[in-house]
Order: C-alpha cells, then sequence, then structure tokens
C-alpha cells in the first residue's frame, strides 16, 4: 500500500516536474518580451524568492490567477476586497480606493498610503515613505493553502474514522487503512517513548494533529501546481506559531521538577547552579526557536533547490541544460518526499521530548 | 529579511486553523481511532492471554491423565506383587502346616506303638509268668520227688528266659 502510494507520488511529481519545465518554457518568450524593457537578465534569485514566498492572489499558470480575499484590519476598521482589484500588480502602481483609504500591492505586501498621497513613493531602498502597513489578514496563498489541507485533513480523518465505526471488529478498511499504521507510529514511537506510558493519552490528540498538519501541508508545498505548490510550512509565521504552541503546552503541562532543574539544578555545587540557570533558561526559548528554524529552514531549502536548478535553464539560455537540471530536480523532488515525511516525524517527537521533560517527576 | 519575518495574519489564520483541526480531529478522528485501536489491541492480548491459558489447562490435563495412568500401573504392580507374596506365603503355611501335622502324626503313631509294645511286653511277661507257674505247677506236678533236681531246673530255665 506504502510502496504505491509512493510510486504513484514519484511518477506524479516526475510528470508534473516535465510539464512544469515545458509551461516554463512555454510562457518564458512572453515574459521575457514583457520584461525586455525593464530588465535584461533573468533573476533566478527574484523567481525564486517569489515562488517560496507568500502572495495575494493564486497563480495558476501563464496570465491566469486566482483572486484571494484581501481582509485588512486598518484604523477605521475592517476593509476587504478582492486580490484581483491590483490587476497582477505587485509594484505598488496600482491604487486601490476602499471607504477613502488607498492601498497599494508592494511586492505581496499591501500598504495603506497616507492621507493625501496619490501613489507611492520609495526611498533608495525600496521601502515606502509615505505608507505603512495595516494588520493583514488576508486570505494569501499561505491561508488559502491552509485551509484546504484543513478540509483535506477533516475529511480524510473523518473518513478514517467512520470506516472504524463501520465495522464490527474494530478493524479499518480504506484510508483507515493507510493512516492506522502512521496512527500507530507516532503513538508507539513518538509518544510513549517519550511521554511515558501514563501520560501519554492526554497527548496524542495534539501529536497527530501535528504532524499530520506538518507532513500535509509538507506534501502539498512539494506539489508544483495549483491549488497546491504554496511554500506554508516553508514559512517562518506557520512553523514560528506551531513551536509557540508546543512552548506554550510545555509549560501548561510542566511540573514543579521542571522548573527546579531549569533554575536551581539540584545535586550540583553553587557555582555551578548560578551558571546553568541562565543556560537551562535560554534553552527552554531555543528549544521552539530550534523547531522553527528547523522545519523552515529544510522546507524552505528544497524549494530553493528545485528552484534553483530549473532556472539553470534560464539563466544558461539553453534548452539542453534541462538534459540534466531535470532529471537532477526530479531527484531532488524525490529525496524531498522523504524529507518531508521526516522533518514532521522530527518535529512531532522533539515536541513530544519536551513534554516528556516537563511531566518528568522528581526522582 | 522578508523570509524570515512572520506576518501576522499567517499567524492568525494557522493559530487559528490548527486549534480548529485539534478540536475537530480529537473529536471526530483521533478519539474514535485511538478508541477501536485500543479495543482491538486490548482484544487481540485477551484472546492470546485465553489461548495461552487454555494450553497450559491443557498441559495440566495431559500431565494429570499421566500422573492417574502412572499411580493406576503402580497400584498393579504392587497388588500382583502382594498376590504373588500370598501365594508363596500361603504355600509356605500349607506346607508348614502339612509338615506339622505329618510329624503329629509320626509321634503319636511313634507313642502308640510304645504303648502297644509296653503293653505286649506287660502281657508278655504275665504269660510269661503264668507260663511259668503253669510250667512251674506241671513241674511241681510231675517232678516234686527230684525237689533238688527241680528247683535246679526253675533256675535254670529262669536264666534262660531273657527278658527283651
Amino acid at each position: 500500500m506504502k510502496t504505491t502510494t509512493f510510486n504513484l507520488l514519484k511518477s506524479l511529481l516526475s510528470g508534473v516536474f516535465f510539464l512544469w519545465v515545458a509551461f516554463a518554457a512555454y510562457a518564458s518568450p512572453d515574459a521575457e518580451s514583457k520584461e525586455s524593457i525593464k530588465e535584461e537578465e533573468f533573476e533566478a534569485s527574484e523567481l525564486i524568492f517569489h515562488h517560496i514566498k507568500d502572495s495575494h492572489g493564486f497563480h495558476v499558470a501563464g496570465d491566469f490567477s486566482i483572486a484571494l480575499p484581501v481582509i485588512l484590519w486598518t484604523d477605521n476598521g475592517l476593509v476587504t476586497f478582492m486580490s484581483s482589484e491590483f490587476h497582477h500588480d505587485n509594484d505598488g502602481e496600482v491604487v486601490v480606493e476602499k471607504n477613502g483609504m488607498k492601498f497599494v500591492n508592494l511586492h505581496e505586501k499591501i500598504y495603506q498610503l497616507e492621507a493625501g498621497a496619490s501613489s507611492v513613493s520609495l526611498d533608495h531602498e525600496h521601502h515606502p515613505t509615505n505608507a505603512h502597513r495595516p494588520l493583514d489578514f488576508s486570505i494569501t496563498k499561505n491561508v488559502f493553502s491552509m485551509l484546504l489541507s484543513l478540509v483535506v485533513m477533516l475529511l480524510l480523518f473523518s473518513t478514517a474514522a467512520r470506516s472504524y465505526k463501520k465495522s464490527q471488529n474494530h478493524m479499518p478498511s480504506g484510508f483507515g487503512r493507510f493512516v492506522e499504521p502512521v496512527i500507530v507510529f507516532v503513538r508507539d514511537e513518538i509518544a510513549i517513548p517519550n511521554i511515558g506510558e501514563h501520560h501519554y493519552k492526554r497527548y496524542m490528540p495534539f501529536l497527530l494533529t501535528l504532524f499530520f498538519f506538518i507532513w500535509l501541508n509538507n506534501i502539498f508545498g512539494l506539489i508544483p501546481f495549483f491549488p497546491f505548490s504554496a511554500n506554508l510550512s516553508g514559512n517562518i509565521a506557520f512553523t514560528g506559531t506551531l513551536a509557540l504552541i508546543t512552548l506554550l503546552i510545555t509549560w501548561f503541562s510542566s511540573k514543579k521538577s521542571y522548573w527546579k532543574h531549569m533554575v536551581w539544578m539540584p545535586g550540583l555545587p553553587v557555582p555551578m547552579k548560578l551558571f546553568l540557570a541562565p543556560i537551562e533558561l535560554m534553552g527552554m526559548f531555543i528549544k521552539p526557536i530550534a523547531l522553527m528554524i528547523r522545519l523552515f529552514a529544510n522546507i524552505t531549502a528544497g524549494h530553493v533547490v528545485v528552484l534553483s536548478l530549473i532556472s539553470l535553464i534560464f539563466v544558461l539560455k539553453t534548452a539542453w541544460a534541462g538534459t540534466v537540471s531535470v532529471p537532477f530536480a526530479v531527484f531532488i523532488s524525490v529525496i524531498e518526499v522523504l524529507v518531508v515525511a521526516i522533518q514532521a516525524y522530527i518535529f512531532t517527537m522533539l515536541s513530544a521530548l519536551y513534554f516528556g521533560q516537563a511531566l518528568e517527576e522528581e526522582h | 529579511m522578508d523570509l524570515v519575518t512572520p506576518e501576522i495574519g499567517l499567524i492568525f489564520w494557522t493559530t487559528l486553523s490548527f486549534l480548529v483541526l485539534l478540536f475537530l480531529l480529537r473529536k471526530f478522528a483521533w478519539k474514535p481511532i485511538l478508541n477501536s485501536v485500543n479495543t482491538r489491541e486490548q482484544s487481540i492480548k485477551d484472546a492470546l492471554a485465553a489461548a495461552e491459558a487454555a494450553k497450559r489447562e491443557m498441559e495440566n490435563l495431559t500431565a494429570d491423565n499421566e500422573r492417574i495412568l502412572k499411580e493406576a500401573r503402580a497400584e498393579r504392580e504392587t497388588m500382583l506383587k502382594e498376590a504373588r507374596e500370598m501365594k508363596s506365603q500361603m504355600i509356605a503355611d500349607a506346607e508348614e502346616e502339612a509338615k506339622a501335622k505329618a510329624e503329629k502324626m509320626i509321634s503319636s503313631a511313634q507313642a502308640a506303638i510304645e504303648t502297644e509294645k509296653k503293653a505286649a511286653i506287660a502281657e508278655l511277661k504275665a504269660q510269661v509268668a503264668s507260663l511259668s507257674v503253669d510250667i512251674a505247677e506241671k513241674v511241681v506236678k510231675s517232678e516234686l520227688s527230684d525237689k533238688d533236681k527241680q528247683l535246679k531246673l526253675v533256675a535254670d530255665l529262669l536264666d534262660g528266659a531273657t527278658l527283651k
């Protein structure tokens, strides 16, 4: 079952990559002719950063992109409009006027122009001088992808749960049969060894949700076409939020011994205790920060490598480069399939480990 | 720098999505799935334990049977031995008894013979006495004339009769 899924995914991925390259090659003369006035050179880093960063609106293919809602909390209250009102502009040229306020999209960030200004003016570092950012709660590409993963997860796992309920002897069928080994793996290899037999049950829903949420969004990020391809799990806000939730749960489940070991390590001479306390306190925050950076960096790096390999074709300006870079990109993508599962596992495993440490009793 | 600056919007949506997902999945997916898995594992464990117990019971039964068989065999053995002993004992007893009886018979026969012998001797003695008296009477009657000669004859006769 697993191998077939993997093979399917592999062939799907490789097929998609060839298609994508074909698309890119098809679209490139058009884009070049448009940009030739402004820029002669192909900017690989710009393309890569455009892909790995968030955006308002979901680019599908060519000039076609899906508009997403922009939700802003300004000084004058909530403002909502569709991202299509910017007409694909992200250089701050198209000004959208709502409720007497003017908004521009500057590098996928929404700025509100100061009163009286009619267009955005930039300083030499490309920072706007006459605009500020309202609180942006827009459904961006990443948020869209996350909501999609939410719906997919709810559907998949409620189906799996129902397959258990339907059977007489608690045997799953269909998708339930696929997820059960993973669920049992999370229980037997992550939760029980790290948290312990007594407490693990309380953390199972969190660990399972975390594992599948990260894994699914990682996989979504690997699939290079609409409605996937958003680099959500390679976004620091996403990983940071999950790490913060882990930290909060660690704190809420912590016992006295956890804090005692932190600020006044027992069984050591006093100078050593004084020396260790700040290190341990820092460690408490470094652990979730490491979680945040590990997932962010791994996923982003994977995207960057694949995109760089594809960009080689345009940097070298020959289709022959594709004979090397495309198989290599496929190879990296296949490795990424492994990496995204491992990263979800590591995030979950370390979270469980921190909970286990917080729960440790005096011995 | 943009890359490592978290956006408030995404933080908000991630928190919201994750918490909603956690809440809904816990209620509608994880709890039923984990309960089912646990129930199934428990039932498998119970079934295995029951099988193990049945096996042990079976083993006990077999051992019991064997033990009973062994005991029966031993009992038979002792019974046979006892019977054999009894048989030889009986034979020995009978032999002893027969011997004792025979000896008793022999001794009583000997005693009877002795008594008869004594009686015969006594009778003989009496007969001898009466015969002697008769002889003496006759001798006395016929030969009273020769008194010395007669006396001498009596003495000779008496001496000649050796008693046995």
